[in-house]
């Protein structure tokens, strides 16, 4: 199985090797257009196809790295190779003050941030005089590898395919890795991702960083290639080009850079030929059908190629995790009696309303403490007062000991509560395995060289060793390979617990785990969480279903209208007048 | 800077401010409630300046063609989408909607242009002949894409931009040009010199902006807008079919570029190109206004004109390197202040991850 | 007579889940019929098909007319509105102008509906109160009977409830319930779904029980509300 999936890269690795002894110089030079397009298009894919982040500036950083090495070779009398570290170091920096500014930007507003530092940019390369303005640099000296200088065609096509080889197994190896995993799961929202203790800025702020330096070390080939350049290649419709690469080869898909470089470099090759015997206005018509083309293409097709030959690429199935060293416990404090959560008069108004009013009470170790209430009660907003998700009016939250009111989710996280949501949040296209290694991600360390680098195989054997453990757990062992959003809903929300469990947590939220599920499900769901208290697990399982929860748990908290209405034993709570009163109020 | 040239700084500023709130005011229309940024509207700006100027020149203005060819566009894909829908009986109506009415101005046009029109008549050839551009657009190119993500709506909207960009300079050629003024009256306000043209423009934008608030206060159709860019779904449950208001939406867009066109030919060089320009820093006002209110959109797209005005004199070249600029602080203090923690959730797409 | 109102084999996909799966019901003119049932059972899904807003494979048949090919609009034409669980109001805009807005269909018959909003004033004094108020600053209850006012501005044959308790006090709770009954003196039918069981069979005359998408239960209200089932599952298990 898998030397299917080898036969085409193998194919078109040996197609590249061979081409410059079949094809004409004028073929080659395609080429070498295609590999440098392909390395930015390759940082877009990663950045909005990947991380769901669209950007209209890849072309502005191509020509930071550009200008960059052409200033200082061509003006400044340098080598092109400490141009090649200051062209990625001076993106690096663009990029880093660029996304800690503008990523926190919600929904459209990025992308459009984009637009504007990219013709921001693409004016400031037209008007400078040290850059020769609109007329740009030339006479750039080419790039020389010991004594032999790349500047023939042909010489410098080795090192950009080189290049953009190294670059494509570098992504897809840090696509593979503790890291790659949480980008690659940043698409969706960031509920999911900053409860599983991943701090979702800093992975935007990684992969947009990355994506920069791709078209730095883009930028510096193309400079050193063309031996001259102007502002003109690094503008607005540069980047919507690449964009269009990016979705014509299929975001997502480490090959669709190359496939969408080439499709796009060769069509506009192909329209400057034809174009001209048919109209005089043969530029205009070149943009005005590539935004037809791209239109129609959004229209009809949004997988991009790739996803239309889907049959003849696909995907490995993930292979089965072996036995492997455990990963580390997560630190366990001593409590002593001492509960393990404690809610001080909790407060949380929108506006007028008080969605939570001075809710009080805490979970003590090992107890499995249900709370429960009406629709509207307020349950699910305590929730997010617990986890972080929200922040409280008024009151404390206090876990394991620390004083967490107001901390963000990810850092109450990584304290040890894990949780579930009411509404399913996982990764569909991910296959089960995947989805629930991230919730080891506190306990695994890998960082994004070392990824890049396939330092990390011993972590990751244990990782998804566990992984699969806790998928046996909950009873989905034998489907660790499935995409997520093929199970039904019972069985996503075990999912959701093995992920959770997978953190080693030592406080689990479970949020209407019981909604929506059928009655087999229901029962195999409790059977998970009795079996879960009986290895003394602390749990604090919001319902709304009173005989779920019933014989299931140790204590239960009642609120209603954002109060806490009772609190005791079950049995005492079911004969509690006041709660059958809420629950049931008549009309009569 | 003496206080004379800041005054006459500020003057220029207003002025062109004033084009650029029609012009916001449009943008953040058609986004309230069909959810696309329609970055080609500065186009449609361009090509109703060049229009002008076209007709001026005594010219047959390509927007003709134009029109003409979005006309025919539109038409088969109606026709087609009711065809495979089986409703038959809803083609005529089609017809006369996509096929009819936008020729007929296109048609005026045509048969107009090359005689010496009055002013008066130019101008109001103009705006017909511009006002199906943005319906005409919605449905070709937004329309099929009405539940995708404001996303891939902005995408296909710079896609539209480079298409229409394109055919203007295939239309126009790159000469810039001017319209000619439509009033040569000077005025001297105390210490200053004011152009009646600063004047007109200034009004006009006044009572434009307006008459979209009457229209949206008391007109069945305003509310109708307003409903459905407060409540889609709410929209739909009292029975206002949102495609209907979507190109309501850009109809009044159209007539907004439409006058902001006409507006700035006299006193600007336009080439095929600039109305791009013009939209995105009207655009940048429209951010200011957190594309949420109109009078904040207002007073954005006035404080953008001053700050390109003052930026303009400061140093000429890089004026457009500090509009752009600028609006990074400006979307940066807005992510900080206006939404203050309003997680949004990005929609799961169906692709490869 | 024809039924007001007849599913058969109604499935309804919401995502890639299937939501209803093979539901049959009727309904006659004048019935007021609710559909009880968890959280996730379907319900909210099974009205949003009705009103056209869902995709949905099966017959469903308003007075004999086939649903399956009207859009949202047409269906409000013909006298179906529905009052969705989240309300779904204009909130920037004032209450009358919500009111008016619910009577987009009928524009044209400008006296008309200009009468149906006085009663609405009348039968919701609060709402004439706060005419000029922009929706978003009124109560939950307050936001139910604008919801329940806007409806009727369309003059409805069939009125589509979701859920009118949802998170309202149990007074308020007794005042919606009591107007809900009422609108069967103006010729309004009623399909009425709930979590709050036991209001949703006290005000109905027919009752069916949706769980995971399939009808389980069905039979006159006054029945469902002594059966053990439903008493087990809903209605507070043993006897109190």
């Amino acid at each position: 199985m898998r030397w299917r999936s080898m036969i085409v890269p193998l194919c078109a690795v040996v197609f590249i090797a061979l081409a410059p002894a079949v094809f004409s110089t004028f073929t080659i030079t395609l080429m070498n257009y295609i590999g440098i397009y392909a390395i930015a298009a390759l940082g877009l894919i990663l950045l909005t196809g990947v991380g769901g982040l669209t950007s209209f500036g890849q072309a502005a950083f191509i020509g930071i790295g550009a200008y960059t090495s052409a200033w200082y070779t061509a003006v400044y009398g340098g080598s092109p190779w400490i141009g090649l570290i200051l062209a990625l170091a001076l993106t690096g920096v663009v990029a880093t003050a660029l996304g800690a500014t503008t990523l926190r930007l919600g929904g459209h507003f990025l992308p459009l941030s984009t637009i504007a530092w990219g013709i921001a940019i693409y004016f400031v390369f037209g008007n400078l005089d040290a850059l020769n303005r609109y007329s740009g640099l030339s006479g750039i000296p080419p790039i020389s590898v010991g004594p032999w200088s790349l500047a023939g065609t042909t010489s410098i096509y080795a090192l950009i395919w080189i290049v953009l080889g190294l670059s494509m197994l570098l992504c897809r190896n840090l696509l593979d890795s503790r890291q790659g995993r949480a980008i690659r799961s940043l698409r969706g929202g960031t509920a999911m991702v900053e409860s599983l203790a991943i701090d979702s800025f800093r992975m935007r702020l990684a992969v947009f960083v990355l994506a920069g330096l791709l078209a730095g070390l883009s930028g510096w080939l193309y400079a050193h290639m063309q031996r001259f350049v102007n502002p003109t290649p690094f503008d607005v419709r540069t980047g919507i080009e690449l964009l269009f690469m990016a979705l014509v080869g299929g975001t997502g898909r480490i090959a669709g850079a190359v496939i969408g470089a080439a499709i796009v470099v060769l069509l506009k090759n192909f329209l400057q030929d034809v174009l001209p015997s048919i109209t005089r206005y043969n530029a205009q018509m070149e943009i005005v059908l590539f935004g037809v083309l791209f239109i129609i293409l959004l229209q009809k097709a949004r997988g991009g190629v790739v996803a239309m030959f889907r049959r003849f690429m696909p995907r490995p199935a993930p292979p089965l995790p072996v036995e492997a060293p455990p990963l580390p416990q997560t630190a366990k404090p001593q409590l002593s009696g001492a509960p393990v959560l404690r809610i001080d008069d909790a407060v949380k108004r929108f506006g007028a309303l008080a969605a939570v009013n001075e809710v009080s009470f805490e979970v003590r170790p090992g107890e499995v403490l249900g709370l429960i209430g009406p629709n509207g009660a307020g349950k699910t907003t305590l929730l997010n007062l617990i986890t972080g998700t929200a922040k409280p009016t008024a009151g404390r939250i206090v876990f394991l000991g620390h004083d967490v009111t107001g901390l963000e989710p990810r850092h109450i996280a990584a304290k040890g509560m894990a949780r579930t949501f009411q509404h399913v949040k996982l990764r569909p296209n991910m296959p089960l395995i995947d989805n629930v290694v991230l919730g080891a991600y506190p306990r695994t360390h890998t960082g994004f060289l070392a990824g890049a680098l396939r330092l990390d195989r011993a972590e990751e054997r244990s990782a998804r060793y566990e992984a699969l453990q806790q998928l046996r757990r909950v009873g989905l062992g034998d489907k660790f390979g499935e995409l997520a959003g093929n199970l039904p809903l019972g069985q996503q929300r075990l999912l959701e617990v093995a992920r959770a469990l997978a953190a080693d947590p030592v406080v689990l939220v479970l949020d209407e785990p019981a909604a929506g599920l059928r009655a087999l499900e229901k029962k195999t769901l409790s059977d998970l969480i009795r079996g879960l208290r009986e290895g003394g697990m602390t749990i604090v399982l919001v319902e709304h279903d009173m005989d779920f929860v019933m014989n299931l748990v140790d204590r239960i908290v009642v609120m209603d209208f954002g109060a806490k209405l009772a609190e005791g034993l079950p049995a005492q709570i079911r004969a509690d007048a006041r709660v059958q009163e809420a629950y049931l109020g008549g009309v009569a | 800077m003496t206080p004379e040239i800041a005054l006459l700084l500020a003057q220029d500023g207003i002025t062109t401010g004033a084009i650029y709130v029609l012009v916001a005011l449009g943008l953040v229309l058609i986004f309230l409630v069909t959810r696309v940024i329609f970055v080609p509207f500065g186009d449609v700006v361009g090509y109703a300046a060049l229009t002008l100027a076209a007709l001026q020149l005594k010219q047959t203005p390509g927007t003709v063609w134009l029109v003409l060819t979005l006309a025919a566009l539109a038409t088969a894909m109606e026709v087609w989408t009711l065809a495979r829908r089986g409703e038959m009986r809803l083609i005529p109506k089609a017809l006369l909607t996509y096929a009819v009415l936008p020729v007929i101005p296109a048609a005026l046009v045509w048969f107009a242009a090359g005689y010496d029109l009055p002013m008066a008549v130019g101008i109001v050839l103009t705006l017909l002949i511009v006002l199906p551009i943005s319906p005409l657009l919605y449905r070709i190119a937004f329309q099929p894409l009405a539940d995708a993500s404001v996303l891939v709506l902005l995408i296909v909207a710079v896609a539209v931009h480079f298409a229409m960009s394109g055919m203007a300079l295939i239309f126009f050629g790159p000469e810039g040009f001017r319209t000619q003024p439509i009033t040569n009256a000077f005025f001297n306000i105390g210490p200053m010199g004011v152009s009646g043209q600063s004047i007109l423009i200034v009004v006009s934008s006044a009572l434009f902006s307006f008459l979209l608030f009457v229209v949206f206060e008391r007109t069945l159709t305003g509310k109708a807008l307003r409903a459905t860019a407060v409540n889609r779904v709410g929209a739909r449950l009292v029975g206002i079919k949102p495609a209907t208001t979507g190109a309501i939406a850009f109809l009044l867009a159209s007539a907004l570029a439409g006058i902001s066109g006409i507006l700035i030919g006299p006193v600007a060089t336009l080439y095929y190109d600039s109305g791009f320009l013009i939209g995105l820093k009207a655009f940048v006002g429209a951010i200011i206004g957190g594309l949420v209110s109109y009078p904040a959109t207002a007073v954005g797209a006035i404080l953008v004109g001053l700050l390109e005005s003052y930026a303009a004199f400061w140093d000429s070249a890089f004026k457009e390197v500090l509009v752009f600029g600028a609006l990074i602080p400006i979307l940066i203090w807005q992510s900080l202040t206006a939404r203050g923690g309003v997680e949004e959730e990005i929609e799961e797409e169906e692709g490869d991850a | 007579m024809t039924a007001l109102l007849a599913v058969k084999d109604l499935h309804v996909a919401y995502g890639k889940v299937e939501a209803v799966t093979g539901v049959n019901f009727e309904m006659t003119e004048g019935q007021i019929v609710t559909v009880i049932g968890p959280n996730g059972a379907g319900k909210t899904t099974l009205l949003a098909a009705l009103m056209g807003l869902l995709a949905s494979k099966g017959e469903s048949r308003y007075r004999g007319e086939d649903l399956r090919p009207l859009a949202t609009e047409e269906r409000i034409r013909r006298g179906i509105c529905l009052v969705p669980e989240r309300r779904e109001l204009f909130t920037e805009m004032s209450v009358e102008d919500n009111l008016k807005l619910g009577a987009y269909t009928r524009w044209r018959d400008r006296a008309a509906w200009q009468r149906d909003l006085a009663d609405v004033y009348e039968r919701f004094p609060r709402l004439a109160e706060r005419r000029r108020q922009f929706a978003g600053t009124l109560s939950g209850g307050e936001r139910q009977m604008l919801a329940l006012g806007r409806a009727l501005m369309a003059k409805p044959r069939l009125l589509l409830l979701d859920e009118p308790s949802l998170g309202l006090a149990p007074l308020i709770v007794r005042e919606i319930f009591r107007i809900v009954i009422g609108l069967r003196e103006l010729g309004v039918s009623i399909l009425l779904v709930e979590q709050n069981a036991r209001a949703a069979l006290e005000t109905a005359d027919f009752g069916y029980v949706l769980e995971t998408g399939s009808i389980v239960l069905s039979g006159p209200a006054k029945d469902l509300i002594h059966d053990p089932r439903v008493i087990a599952s809903y209605l507070g298990g043993k006897a109190h």
